[in-house]
């Protein structure tokens, strides 16, 4: 037998096409085509009055120059609600270019199309829009306040409202030993992928066809959307992912605007067109995420063990709700983490702004729900004068306990049933790799030296791979070759490698005679999308139950011509052969040859299924009745529900006792996904996790002032972490299998970043003495609390304070 | 993101460069290494009609050090600056700035001269320049001029170049025999424009302070140079009341400095840091005063790490 290569650390496959300028990217590809160019709102919240685009008309190499009253029929209708949800009572969705009215600075307003870029940004100076400006509503207390209106007919400005409730929250608060409130805040962040967004169109009209390219984590969503807005039949429309530059949720969005004016101008035109985002527009004019206030009260015993949990949340939503509450669902959900709430009531509010729209952002609504369990986790520890693991541990689910129910509903709208995981082997081994128990004297030797030290801990668990559905097509050609088509995208996460490896495996070939082809419709037209940490789960378990039908067939035609029972072979390096007697053999492009009667031999293997070369049986049809020609086998993997992957941080950092400098000592990550296909990719996936959760703990947000303009767009102002920024990251694993699937594999894409937050807020004010309540924190702002506490205004943390006092049954607030 | 149409001119000599700045005039703008200037087009902050691209310009690629000075032509790249050894051993205040002054590739392309000409209050070679008591070299249509630091610098983004004058060179003067020199600044990540910066001198004779002085980045709109003698002078390196010397040189640059706010730090948060880092950087300084012009550490060629303030302090933790 070859080596397994399931579960091996394998270099990716198409890191030397990628590293050395092998890719091909949207901006790559259409050099002939037209280019694209928007004018976006400058002003938050306005009505349209008037466009004057004479002057623009005038520049040599404009093409075209359209506002909403030009597109036709349902172009000028407002873009789809994806996931529409009986709570989203007010759900709104915005147009493909503005009618009367803009909603958030970015929105696009004119599109115009010239001979190449440069022209087309000249003419956007020349258009001369006219906007009545009106009342703006920005930051969730404004919007909460609902004084102006983002949507005149939204009042509160509330798109929606959802409350779950398990047990009786209000009783268990009562009676409950102890109780605690906690106001906590976490800004807004985004996705922000190296390359934007970007779409290539080409109408032909011999075929009347639409070929697209999109920089998407979903052609098959663009596809059918697409289709609909243009009004043409599915069959007529093709769109293909290429190589992308990254995702991390914002191209799960679709149809952007672009996504559907692009093609539009390019079948008007009759001539390819291409849009590829530049940096300004992608901060303004795609996707954010993260903005929630949440207010937490919880009741707990003498020993910490939660009796009653009430959450209230406040989700900035945008200016419009196309992707539905998808994140705050999650959030209210996946807050949980690994712990048994005892009675559990969360409500969230889905509000809308005039800034731009939300949808998820890798971790999708999870790192707020697990900075809000995590602080509170925390503030119980301080409140009883417990260790904060050990009040953790007393919480947790335990394995004897899975699969658990916690009775609500999650984001694919199945129970929040987890259906694997040992938390508290994972939390031993946590506390192992950061040396828990030893923290205590290392502080000391750091205070010993003036500097101040602190230790922070953050858990969570992780709904992945969610439905319905994912497929995948295995063939292998004469040549041996095999082909394996998946309908999701990849955003760079290493699909060419790992599904490879999982065909490798169940057919028994090499891994170089393995080619993977992800997000192309012409390939594979059932699919969903990639994100949710979902493709290894979902695309993997389609893949290995599609080569299983592959490698069954070859068995069954090879033990035809081999003349013996298909018990009796095995497949290695590609060839079929008898077990223990391997020179009694074929090779898989043999088989190939022969599962594909033919006529003509268009090459000298191919003659062997030709109609004059064997002893066929004639009784029997070419292709036996319910048998199909060729080596070939298609299969879906549809689960009945998420499968629960989790894992825990912990981080040790050091604060500049003057200047409030904020570094990161050491990162420690334990991680169960399940087996892990390719370790080498499940590491990187958690490193790439923390390097974006330490930008939304430490670096990012999105300063939005009063009148809604976004003042740092650029990546000199918007503080994306940089390589060194980011600490070294030490990892572990645990390897629960889940029950689900085939593989019985748990997502790893989101993972990475969950509970930096958490973990780095817990550390400060592990260092400090006092509550961290907001993230991200900057020096400045550090600096800023330590002033306030050193006048009394902050309480400090009991642990902190000599004169601490045991616990006491009065509800306290923590600042 | 493109800029808007401008036309192209690419000058062998200073003097056609300058021919060319005289018949576009306001019109013109001069291309260096463009790091600035080229994310100013794209975003169509300015639009100039001519860009007058000094790159070809022959004569301009020099450092040239004299017993007094250090004098940098307008096409040496902050990256040659950093890493020419000669210059380093007649000034380490150069190499002690710029390494601190974006990424290795910024600093490839970006010129120190575009960086004065530009007059960013972030820059760190205008302070380097103003400690220096240095000069730039400028050439116009009537031939060249030598401006002094405190008259080139009008205000942030402002100086008193016409638009039909170069600046050709700047002029580093040296130091002192006994002085010692340091730099330090305090970015939210490595390689940015620091929240707030200074450079310091320090002159030891018989180890007793005999001057002192510093001047700084992103907290003062235009360069200035903070004597800190009164704080220091006459202090003994022994002196068990040194560190309350420092107090008072970190409370003058307090009143000193003139920080706002904006999103990345308060005014009030900047103007501890910036004192911070110079009662940090000031016992730098005086360590080197001694061997400063012979055995100068590595400590200045180590780019920042995260959040690596204090070159010898901050740097030298995990
Ligand atoms: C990501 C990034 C980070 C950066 N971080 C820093 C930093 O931390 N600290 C810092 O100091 N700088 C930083 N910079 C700016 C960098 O140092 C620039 O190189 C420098 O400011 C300008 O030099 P340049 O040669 O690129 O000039 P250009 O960009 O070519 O020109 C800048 C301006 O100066 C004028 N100019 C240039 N040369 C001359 C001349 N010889 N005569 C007359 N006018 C002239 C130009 O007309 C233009 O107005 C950063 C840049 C980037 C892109």
């Amino acid at each position: 037998m070859s080596t397994r290569l399931f579960g091996a650390p394998i270099k990716r496959k198409e890191d030397p096409r990628l590293v050395t300028g092998g890719g091909r990217y949207l901006d790559d590809l259409g050099h002939g085509a037209l280019a694209a160019a928007f004018v976006r709102s400058p002003h938050a919240h306005a009505r349209v009055v008037d466009i004057d685009a004479d002057d623009a008309f005038e520049l040599d190499g404009v093409l075209g120059i359209y506002a909403h009253d030009d597109l036709p029929g349902k172009v000028g209708e407002p873009l789809p609600l994806l996931i529409p949800h009986p709570a989203l009572t007010h759900g709104r969705t915005g147009y493909a270019l503005a009618r009367d009215e803009v909603n958030h600075v970015g929105e696009p307003v004119v599109m115009v199309v010239a001979t190449d870029r440069y022209v087309a940004e000249d003419a956007c100076q020349r258009i001369r829009v006219r906007y009545e400006p009106l009342p703006v509503v920005v930051g969730i207390e404004t919007a909460r306040d609902g004084a102006a209106r983002v949507h005149s007919d939204v009042p509160g400005n509330v798109a929606a409202h959802l409350t779950q409730v398990v047990g009786d929250v209000d009783a268990a608060l009562a009676s409950a030993p102890h109780t605690l409130t906690l106001e906590l805040d976490i800004e807004r962040s985004a996705s922000t992928p190296l390359e934007g967004r970007g779409v290539y169109a080409r109408w032909d009209d011999e075929r009347d066809e639409l070929r697209m390219y999109s920089s998407t984590q979903t052609s098959t969503g663009v596809r059918a959307a697409v289709a609909a807005k243009l009004d043409l039949p599915l069959a007529k429309v093709e769109c293909i992912a290429p190589d992308v530059g990254g995702g991390f949720g914002v191209k799960i969005m679709h149809p952007w605007p672009e996504e559907v004016l692009v093609p539009w101008a390019a079948r008007r035109l009759g001539h390819p067109v291409k849009w590829t985002e530049d940096r300004r527009e992608h901060f303004v004019a795609a996707a954010h995420e993260r903005g929630q206030l949440h207010t937490v009260t919880v009741g707990f015993d003498d020993d910490g063990h939660l009796l009653g949990l009430d959450v209230k949340f406040w989700h900035d939503n945008g200016a419009y709700t196309p992707y539905g509450i998808i994140v705050p669902i999650i959030t209210s959900t996946q807050l949980l983490g690994p712990y048994k709430p005892g009675a559990y009531r969360v409500k969230f509010w889905s509000l809308y702004t005039n800034t731009v729209l939300v949808t998820p952002y890798r971790g999708a609504g999870r790192p707020q729900g697990c900075f809000a369990m995590e602080r509170t986790m925390d503030a119980i520890a301080d409140r009883l004068g417990l260790d904060r693991a050990e009040v953790r541990a007393r919480n947790f689910i335990l394995p004897s306990e899975m699969p658990y129910d916690h009775g609500l509903l999650f984001q694919d709208g199945r129970p929040l049933r987890y259906d694997s995981g040992d938390f508290p082997a994972t939390l031993s081994k946590l506390k192992a790799l950061v040396g828990w128990d030893d923290f205590a004297t290392e502080r000391a030797a750091a205070t010993a030296q003036g500097r101040k030290i602190g230790l922070g801990i953050g858990c969570y668990v992780e709904g992945t791979g969610v439905g319905p559905y994912e497929g995948s097509h295995v063939q292998v050609e004469t040549s041996g070759r095999v082909n394996v088509s998946i309908g999701l995208t990849s955003q760079g996460q290493g699909h060419e490698t790992v599904f490879a490896q999982i065909v490798a495996d169940e057919l028994g070939v090499r891994m170089e005679d393995v080619f993977v082809t992800t997000g192309d419709t012409r390939k594979m037209g059932y699919a969903v999308g990639t994100f949710a940490s979902r493709a290894a789960v979902m695309s993997g378990s389609a893949v290995a139950l599609a080569a299983r039908q592959v490698r069954a067939k070859a068995l069954r035609i090879a033990a035809d011509a081999l003349e013996v029972s298909a018990d009796d072979l095995e497949i290695v390096d590609g060839t079929v052969q008898v077990k223990g007697a391997p020179s009694a053999s074929m090779t898989l492009g043999t088989v190939s040859v022969l599962s594909n009667p033919l006529r003509y031999a268009f090459d000298e293997a191919a003659q062997a299924a030709t109609q004059f070369a064997g002893t066929f049986d004639p009784d029997r049809p070419p292709v036996a009745a319910g048998d199909e020609p060729g080596l070939e086998g298609k299969d879906f993997y549809s689960p009945t529900q998420a499968t629960f992957a989790n894992g825990m941080h912990a981080a040790i950092v050091e604060t500049d006792p003057v200047t409030a400098e904020i570094r990161i000592l050491r990162y420690c990550v334990v991680h169960d996904c399940g087996p892990m296909i390719n370790p080498l990719i499940v590491e990187g996936q958690v490193h790439g996790g923390v390097a974006q959760g330490v930008g939304g703990a430490l670096y990012e947000r999105m300063v939005y002032d009063e009148s809604g303009q976004l003042l740092n767009a650029s990546f000199m102002d918007f503080l994306m972490p940089y390589a060194s920024e980011v600490p070294t990251i030490e990892t572990d694993h645990l390897e629960t299998p889940s029950p689900l699937n085939p593989l019985g594999i748990k997502g790893a894409g989101e993972a990475g970043c969950i509970p930096v937050s958490a973990v780095i807020a817990s550390a400060i004010e592990d260092a400090e003495g006092f509550a961290i309540t907001r993230m991200p924190i900057s020096p400045s702002e550090l600096w800023g609390l330590r002033r306030r506490y050193a006048a009394g205004e902050i309480t400090p943390l009991r642990r902190a304070s000599p004169r601490s006092e045991p616990a006491d049954r009065a509800e306290e607030p923590t600042p | 993101m493109k800029p808007a149409p401008f036309e192209y001119h690419a000058p062998r000599s200073v003097e056609e460069a300058v021919a060319v700045l005289a018949e576009v005039g306001h019109d013109g703008k001069v291309l260096a290494g463009g790091q600035s200037l080229i994310p100013i087009l794209n975003m169509r902050l300015a639009s100039p009609g001519h860009l007058i691209d000094i790159n070809h310009v022959t004569g301009l690629d020099d450092i040239e050090i004299t017993s007094d000075s250090v004098r940098v032509g307008a096409l040496v790249r902050h990256s040659g600056l950093e890493r020419s050894d000669s210059t380093h051993a007649a000034l380490p205040l150069l190499r002690q700035a710029v390494v601190n002054v974006a990424h290795p590739a910024i600093r490839n392309r970006g010129t120190t001269v575009g960086s004065i000409a530009h007059a960013d209050a972030a820059g760190e070679m205008p302070a380097v320049l103003a400690l220096c008591d240095g000069t730039v070299e400028v050439v116009g249509p009537h031939g060249i001029r030598e401006v002094g630091w405190q008259h080139f610098f009008l205000g942030a983004l402002e100086t008193v170049l016409a638009p039909d004058e170069l600046a050709v060179a700047t002029r580093f003067n040296r130091m002192p025999p006994g002085t010692g020199t340091a730099f330090a600044e305090s970015a939210r990540r490595s390689g940015d424009y620091a929240l707030a910066g200074v450079a310091v001198r320090v002159t030891v004779s018989d180890g007793v302070v005999s001057a002192a002085a510093a001047s700084f980045v992103s907290v003062t709109d235009v360069p200035s140079v903070l004597d800190l003698t009164p704080a220091l002078g006459g202090r003994e390196l022994a002196d068990a009341g040194f560190g309350s010397a420092l107090d008072q040189a970190a409370e003058a640059v307090r009143e000193h400095v003139a920080p706002e706010t904006d999103i990345h730090a308060s005014a009030d948060y900047r103007r501890m840091l910036v004192a911070e880092l110079t009662r940090r950087a000031l016992p730098i300084a005086i360590s080197r005063s001694n061997a400063a012009f012979v055995h100068e550490s590595a400590v200045a060629t180590v780019s920042s790490r995260t959040n690596a303030a204090f070159e010898g302090l901050g740097g030298g933790r995990r």
